[in-house]
């Protein structure tokens, strides 16, 4: 089915959106929320489990307390009041995933409350996103959908469980409806995710892949005449994966919902889905009272207690924020906005830390992993992170260009044999005999070979026609493997012309 | 020793002290045992599972460990057999909550109990029939067999723990375990003339007790003297880190509070007659019982007076609501999805997951089980939270600040423990309101997490034994030891011996070693 | 005073996924307005001063240190499942969103 869509300028002229997000976001702790079964992603299935885990007859939950931990620091970090007295709760409905047919998540007594964040946008602008609460919870197990379409639950004929993420201690944070974004809010929205991303990043709690499923949100959207205080009905996008699919299902839904309501029509309030290949969100199920999930204090549960003495301990080991650190560094490096966005985006703010701190210039550091580094990681679909070079090597191929033992060729050739595995830039330049030559003699005799060997060049630069200099360079350059120094060549070459 | 009848009619205390004089072994008891199951069951039906060879190996290897003597640091009933009510998982011994949907199934791991009860060096006999998933008070909702009173087989047992209860008073075991979620071992004691204990919430780990009402759960003991609850829960109570609701506090001495009590001393000793649980719905017999046994107590040099507990009348209305609440949530696992029972819907049905869940829980559970879960399912739900669940929980305070205010006035409390003897098999079958009626006097220490003790106080007017319950405050379990020890040396003294004197027990008979 | 209806004992067993047959609805029907009338009376005391009770013996949350445990081996996992493959749970078809 295709459904009608708006202008999105349209439709943010005539409508403002409202909208909130729900992000969980899964904690690197080594064991589960309840029970002390190892957590692992990709091992074999059903192997992560203990008796609390698959939900045996007679097991009991017992909270982990890193996991207590890690909430608490993100408590602290969205700014957001820590209950003194929190509580967990029974959430009742049946699905095949859940080993309980009840998730334990935290409900009127959550264990972080009423925060914000303030989230930086491309143009610098400061929009602040008001918290709910950020609540703990578990997770629930994998099914795949045996004999549909591509492993999808329509048409499938049977599933297979596997419940190793069951148990796997989330969080999901809950912004207030966010009512003055107005046309920005896709962008919002994706910046929100990011900063969101580089928080638990910084406070080590998450790996926060999204590719992975360790962050995942719900985007719940409803729109408003302009003007209107009353809130409209919405629709929730569930388990939406990608900072991109969260600003596209926020400009679909937009779009969507202002054609639906400019034709007089009605909002269902319904769960949806984010499909990447028709790039639309779908329906799913309608909302109805059979959603009554009879929510009540886990009675094997006790009331978790957390004292001043305990979040005091938490904040002095809490690190920089991401936005603080970022403000921190660009004042070091001194560079401007758009250069520390596109350090930013490309996800080399941790490398080139750490490639000044290895002694590197920031500037240095910054040509290197923006350049010839992130092509390296693009061609090869990997993160740079994920590169086989580190900021050390980075910076000692830097030190040597700066020392004058390589060109900028030579540095280029060094990098690649890290790249593929080869060592450290010296242990290379050792190995392959790596000298940028600037002794006269030779440079001289190779210069006067490639003069002998392309008279019609010497002509063109007698005859002041710089342009086929590259010529004599690159013919010494051969000559001498790469290695002679090209500031050495051009002065020998002109001092022979004069 | 020569006869069987001799060895099994020992209480569990004397026959760990033979074991400790080698007078016997481990190995000799539970084939002692093993001859008077196979010998009464098929009249009393006590046992779901017998494990006569893991007990064995058990008795084995623990008599191996006294000759080598490495047992001085083993608990005093050291190589004692026990019998386990199937509520509780077993690692390798079949476990089923006498429910359908759990048949077959073979935990992977042990409740902590087991877990304490093989350190001992105690063999587990077997696995003892219960209501379904412990809910019942008549032992006639298990799925598998009706367990039959020992006094007069024609009689229910009480329930849940009936077949605990009945393997106890029948000698089929010395000592057994029970839960206790609003009577489930002490009513069952009671109508079969034996000693049942609800430890304080929290004083006996959870872990591996099939839950049932988490909030009201206990594991506790069964035996026929209070000294041997006493041990035993010695032996099974204490701090357990996986269970969240386990209190960390060291186990009382409660063995010592037995052995104090039996000295027949109670002077100083204030105890409380709850008016609230007497009267309409109490039988003559156990009335009467009741009251000889309070003139014993106030001999011993106990004062006894009348307190009040104005919010009682409520605690079965709110036990009602908050135990199907958590059955309901509780019992969701039973999906057939990861053990147990599968049932696919009929061919005319789509055979989805959600289909098979609904066809295999109607199939796998009982009518009382689904009637609870119903029940409770409509208690938890959006619009009735408030009025039902939210209501009944504040009962709960109440009851508990009425034991509060009580045990400012007294030591501890003394009632019926239920308001009538055993009944017939059917007789209350269809009308759950009368069935629920015979808790009304256990219900109320399940609600405030108190301990309480069900010991016998003599045989009504149609021969069936009566029970008296004591209740103490919460975390001092040693309160109830005392003056039950005591009540119980003086009972036995005017009876000229133990109550199951007077109980006929033709499998006994002719059984030789 | 609540009253159960047939649509309303219908639709709690939806809720709690249990298949219940014309013939339960009908008894459960007569029985739990029996008992929901003998259970009302608990809110006659139940007035908002009273704080409610979840765990009769207060505790705190003792917390668990992050350390891992031998888990279970694949087959103790799956040994009591009704139908396995490849060491997964199977489940009939799924209907409705992850």
């Amino acid at each position: 089915m295709v459904e009608k869509l708006m202008k999105y300028a349209d439709a943010v002229k005539q409508y403002e959106p409202v909208f909130g997000l729900e992000t969980h976001v899964e904690l690197s702790t080594n064991t589960k929320l309840f029970c002390p079964a190892h957590i692992e992603f990709g091992g074999d299935p059903n192997t992560q489990l203990t008796p609390v885990s698959l939900g045996l007859p007679g097991s009991l939950p017992v909270l982990n307390e890193a996991a207590v931990d890690y909430a608490i620091k993100l408590g602290l970090a969205l700014h957001c009041e820590i209950a003194e007295w929190s509580q967990f709760a029974r959430k009742n409905y049946f699905y095949p995933d859940m080993p309980r047919d009840y998730q334990i998540s935290q409900y009127d007594k959550p264990t972080n409350g009423n925060g914000y964040l303030d989230v930086e946008l491309e143009d610098g602008t400061v929009f602040r996103v008001d918290i709910e609460r950020a609540h703990i919870e578990d997770d629930a197990g994998k099914n795949t959908h045996i004999g549909g379409a591509d492993g999808r639950i329509e048409g499938a004929d049977h599933s297979l469980v596997d419940y190793n993420r069951a148990g796997v201690p989330l969080i999901e944070i809950v912004t207030k409806p966010i009512t003055n974004a107005g046309d920005r809010a896709p962008e919002i929205a994706g910046a929100y995710m990011r900063a969101i991303r580089d928080i638990v990043r910084a406070l080590n709690i998450s790996h926060a892949r999204m590719e992975q499923g360790n962050m995942r949100a719900d985007v719940n959207v409803s729109l408003r005449p302009k003007g209107s205080t009353e809130l409209g009905t919405r629709s929730e996008t569930k388990n939406v994966n990608s900072f991109r699919a969260i600003e596209k299902t926020m400009q679909y839904e937009i779009r969507r919902q202002a054609a639906i309501l400019s034709a007089g029509g009605e909002i269902l309030q319904e769960t949806r889905h984010w499909d990447e290949s028709t790039q639309s969100t779908a329906g799913g199920r309608v909302k109805s009272d059979a959603d009554d999930y009879r929510y009540f204090p886990d009675p094997d549960l006790v009331m978790l207690h957390i004292t001043q003495d305990h979040i005091e301990r938490l904040k002095a080991q809490m690190p920089e924020m991401p936005r603080e650190r970022k403000n921190r560094l660009q004042q070091e490096w001194q560079f401007n906005d758009l250069e520390m966005r596109d350090i930013i985006n490309a996800d080399a703010l941790d490398l080139i830390e750490d490639t000044v701190k290895a002694g590197a210039t920031a500037a240095g550091a910054k040509k290197w992993w923006l350049g010839e580094l992130s092509r390296a990681a693009n061609n090869q679909e990997i993160t740079l992170e994920e590169l086989r070079v580190t900021p050390t090597d980075v910076a000692q191929v830097e030190k040597l260009i700066s020392d004058g033992a390589l060109n900028d060729k030579l540095a280029k050739q060094t990098m690649n044999f890290v790249l593929e595995g080869e060592g450290t830039p010296e242990e290379i330049v050792e190995k392959h005999g790596f000298k940028v030559v600037s002794d006269d003699s030779a440079l001289l005799q190779a210069v006067d070979e490639a003069f002998a060997q392309n008279p019609d060049v010497v002509e063109k630069l007698k005859s002041g026609n710089m342009k086929p200099m590259g010529v004599i360079i690159g013919a010494v350059m051969k000559a001498t493997r790469g290695q002679a120094d090209a500031k050495a060549v051009t002065k020998i070459v002109m001092d022979k012309l004069k | 020793m020569s006869e069987v009848q001799e060895i099994v009619k020992l209480s569990a205390a004397q026959m760990a002290a033979k074991i400790r004089s080698k007078e016997i072994s481990s190995r000799e008891l539970v084939e002692a045992h093993m001859q008077v199951i196979e010998s009464a069951e098929p009249t009393i039906k006590a046992f779901l599972k017998v494990s006569a060879d893991e007990a064995l190996a058990q008795a084995d290897a623990f008599d191996q460990k006294l000759s080598r003597g490495e047992t001085q640091d083993l608990p005093e009933l050291a190589g004692v057999p026990i019998a386990i009510k199937d509520m509780i998982v077993t690692k390798g011994i079949e476990t089923t909550a006498a429910s359908k949907i759990l048949e077959g199934w073979i935990p992977p791991y042990d409740a902590t109990v087991i877990e304490k009860l093989k350190a001992a060096g105690m063999p587990l006999l077997g696995k003892t029939n219960l209501d379904e998933f412990a809910q019942g008070s008549s032992t006639e909702h298990s799925a598998y067999q009706t367990t039959h009173n020992p006094w007069n087989t024609d009689c229910v047992p009480g329930g849940s723990g009936g077949g605990s209860a009945s393997a106890v008073a029948a000698f089929e075991a010395p000592l057994a375990l029970g839960t206790d979620t609003g009577g489930s071992i002490r009513q069952p004691g009671a109508l079969t003339g034996t000693v049942g204990v609800k430890p304080t919430y929290g004083a006996v780990s959870r872990f591996g007790a099939i839950a049932m009402a988490s909030s009201l759960d206990q594991i506790g003991p069964v035996s026929r003297t209070v000294l041997d609850s006493a041990l035993l829960q010695e032996v099974i109570g204490g701090n357990d880190r996986r269970d969240s609701t386990s209190i960390p506090m060291p186990v009382p001495a409660l063995a010592q509070a037995a052995r104090e009590g039996m000295k027949r001393d109670l002077k100083g000793l204030k105890v409380g007659l709850v008016k609230e649980l007497s009267g309409e719905g109490f039988q003559p017999g156990v009335e009467a019982r009741f009251n000889e046994s309070v003139k014993l107590l106030e001999a011993m040099g106990a004062e006894v007076v009348e307190v009040s507990c104005p919010h009682f009348p409520y605690a079965l209305g709110a036990y009602y609501i908050i135990m199907p609440s958590e059955v309901s949530s509780n019992l969701a696992r039973y999906d057939g999805m990861r053990y147990g029972l599968r049932v696919m819907p009929p061919a005319d049905v789509p055979q989805t997951a959600a289909n098979m869940m609904s066809y295999t829980r109607e199939a796998g559970f009982g009518d009382e089980v689904k009637r609870r879960i119903i029940l409770g399912t409509y208690a938890l739900s959006a619009g009735y939270y408030d009025a039902w669940y939210g209501s009944a929980q504040k009962v709960r305070t109440l009851i508990i600040e009425d034991f509060n205010k009580a045990f400012e006035q007294v030591d501890v409390l003394i009632s019926p423990t239920s308001p009538t003897t055993a009944f017939h098999f059917g007789e209350k079958m269809d009308d759950p309101v009368a069935m629920y009626m015979n808790d009304v006097a256990t219900i109320p220490a399940n609600l405030a997490g108190v301990p309480a003790m069900s010991i016998p106080s003599g045989l009504s007017d149609d021969g069936m034994p009566t029970g008296i319950q004591f209740i103490a405050p919460q975390k001092h379990d040693e309160v109830l030891y005392k003056p039950a020890a005591a009540l119980e040396a003086a009972l036995e003294e005017s009876w000229n011996g133990p109550i199951w004197q007077s109980m006929n027990t033709p499998w006994l008979d002719g059984l030789h070693k | 005073m609540p009253t159960f209806t047939r649509e309303e004992i219908q639709h709690l067993g939806d809720l709690a996924r249990i298949a219940l047959t014309d013939e339960e609805i009908t008894r459960l029907q007569s029985e739990l307005n029996v008992i929901a009338e003998s259970i009302n009376k608990v809110q006659e005391v139940a007035s908002d001063d009273v704080q409610p009770t979840a765990n009769p013996v207060p505790l705190e949350a003792y917390l668990r240190p992050d350390v891992a445990q031998t888990p279970l081996t694949q087959e103790e996992a799956t040994a009591a499942a009704p139908k396995t493959s490849n060491g997964m749970f199977v489940a009939p078809r799924i209907l409705g969103e992850e």
